[in-house]
């Protein structure tokens, strides 16, 4: 079994530091270095280091780039302007969601190319998926430079001032140009979900100012043989001001306080995006894509009776609601757990679960069976934490 | 409490016994490997517990484990520290972090449990 897992070009760098590694999506990767706790405050109050180069990273590159991803996402892809970057959907027919990506624009002479970014239990899948709906008379051109291209992310209040001195970053010039940064941009100056071309470590990379943790803070993208380089200068600039490497146990937690969806979690082939929550988006007025007729169904019935809402929780006590524990209202059972942490920030019990519509108002008190005791739960939005700006 | 004067089970917990009165508690290695507790439920005054039998539970930010009783005996004490924060039983788990007491019958021994060299032993075989 574990031979057949992948390793990100970090994997020396997270035994060698403590790391306890698990299987995850196929890959081996840290959850946690010391304690999930630790890390996740350091990334709500200083910075914190992931490797996320498990996530896929397929780039798509021809002159039909836009028009096939706009049937493939859920979300406009024409629309965007080189350098932005826009979170979407992909559904099957039915609607059901098949993964939640994030599409890059990349500028190109004459045309546009692309960059989706996947989660990494979905990769083979998705691929697959874009080789089945490519047809011979679209050039589109599909590379997946998961392994090619390592990634990491630098979260909290302090990120970017940890990064701002390893990066020279030009943001007058398109990131795939090649010309050399004229003048170090700020990196403050970058728009949230947008992304500029830097150099660093001696080569090419992108750096987004996006990320998982609720956080502000930025993702970078480069050679797969300049992962450690750069992992290894973060640490050691990001150090001194509180930065800590961090595993997937924090990156769940704080995911969760922000209120984002994890595929597998609160996302799978049997939900749809209103059902998550996820209506901003789905453009159901772009000309056709895959799923759009069964959303329009679903959409219609939704605004009547939807099947099922996500919503958060907020639990007395300290006992966590984990994945697939039932909550009822009276007697009744009404929805299921898919996440639930003890809250580092919040000091409390949160869970993000879906339950039927008629009781998803917040403010609802529900209760949840933790191994045979009904344990109160207040219905809030799923967003438990925002960064103060 | 000196880990050397305890006795262990496999499941990570230990014991002091002191003439009718057994201290349990779990080890050091169980608390580093469950990390951020957060939850701590011990059972009532009173009960009767048997050997090998759950007496509680311990949940951390991962996982939730059972906790298994070493002897058996009646519960005369919990430790109301531990019980308000969970996370108490990491700054001490072989002294102040301690679980419960239990009045064991006459006769109780600690000889179907490890000791502390065969604990340390186990500990090493299972960081493999």
């Amino acid at each position: 079994m574990s031979e057949s897992l992948l390793r990100t070009p970090l994997y020396a760098w997270h035994a060698a530091h403590g790391a306890r590694l698990v299987p995850f999506g196929g890959w081996e990767m840290p959850v946690q270095y010391t304690s999930i706790v630790e890390e996740h405050t350091a990334t709500r109050t200083a910075a914190g280091l992931f490797d996320i180069s498990h996530m896929g990273r397929i780039n798509f590159v021809g002159p039909d780039t836009a028009a096939f991803l706009d049937r493939l996402l859920t979300n406009n892809v024409s629309t965007l302007k080189p350098g932005q970057i826009r979170y979407s959907l992909v559904c099957n027919e039915s609607g059901g969601v098949l993964d939640d990506v994030l599409v890059y624009r990349t500028p190109a002479a004459g045309h546009t190319d692309h960059m989706l970014v996947v989660n990494a239990s979905n990769r083979l899948k998705i691929v697959d998926w874009i080789r089945t709906h490519l047809t011979t008379a679209e050039q589109v051109e599909v590379q997946d430079r998961t392994t090619e291209w390592g990634m990491i992310a630098v979260q909290g209040p302090r990120a970017l001032e940890i990064v701002q001195p390893l990066v020279k970053a030009w943001l007058d010039q398109p990131p795939s140009s090649g010309a050399p940064p004229t003048a170090n941009a700020q990196l403050d100056s970058i728009d949230y979900y947008h992304f500029i071309g830097i150099e660093s470590c001696g080569s090419w990379g992108i750096l987004s100012r996006t990320g998982y943790t609720g956080e502000d803070g930025c993702e970078l993208v480069v050679p797969v043989e300049k992962v450690v380089e750069l992992w290894e200068k973060t640490v050691a600039a990001g150090t001194p001001l509180g930065l800590k490497a961090c595993g997937l146990g924090a990156r769940d937690t704080l995911r969760l306080e922000a209120g984002m969806p994890l595929y597998g979690h609160e996302l799978d082939e049997q939900t749809d995006p209103f059902m998550a929550g996820l209506d901003f988006a789905v453009k159901l007025a772009k000309p056709d894509f895959i799923g759009k007729r069964a959303l329009l169904a679903a959409k219609k019935a939704c605004d009547v009776q939807l099947s099922r809402r996500r919503v958060g929780l907020e639990l007395d006590g300290k006992r966590i609601a984990r994945e697939g524990f039932e909550i009822f209202h009276g007697d009744a059972r009404v929805g299921f757990v898919t996440s639930g942490t003890f809250s580092p920030t919040l000091a409390k019990s949160i869970a993000m679960a879906y339950v039927q519509p008629d009781v998803s108002r917040p403010g609802l008190t529900l209760s949840v069976d933790i191994r045979g005791q009904r344990v109160p739960a207040r219905v809030v939005k799923p967003k438990f934490y925002e960064a103060p700006k | 409490m000196d880990p050397k004067s305890l006795r262990y089970a496999e499941s990570h917990e230990w014991v002091f016994l002191d003439g009718d009165v057994a201290t349990i508690g779990i080890t050091k290695f169980a608390v580093e490997q469950l990390t951020d507790l957060v939850f701590i439920e011990l059972p009532a005054i009173g009960r009767k517990i048997q050997a090998k039998e759950p007496f509680g539970e311990i949940e951390s930010v991962k996982a939730v484990s059972d906790l298994y009783c070493p002897v058996a005996g009646e519960v005369i004490e919990t430790n109301a520290v531990v019980k308000a924060d969970a996370t108490k039983i990491a700054d001490d788990p072989f002294g102040a972090g301690w679980l419960i007491k239990l009045r064991v019958p006459a006769g109780t021994t600690l000889d179907h449990l490890l000791t502390p060299e065969q604990y340390e032993r186990q500990l090493a075989e299972e960081q493999h």
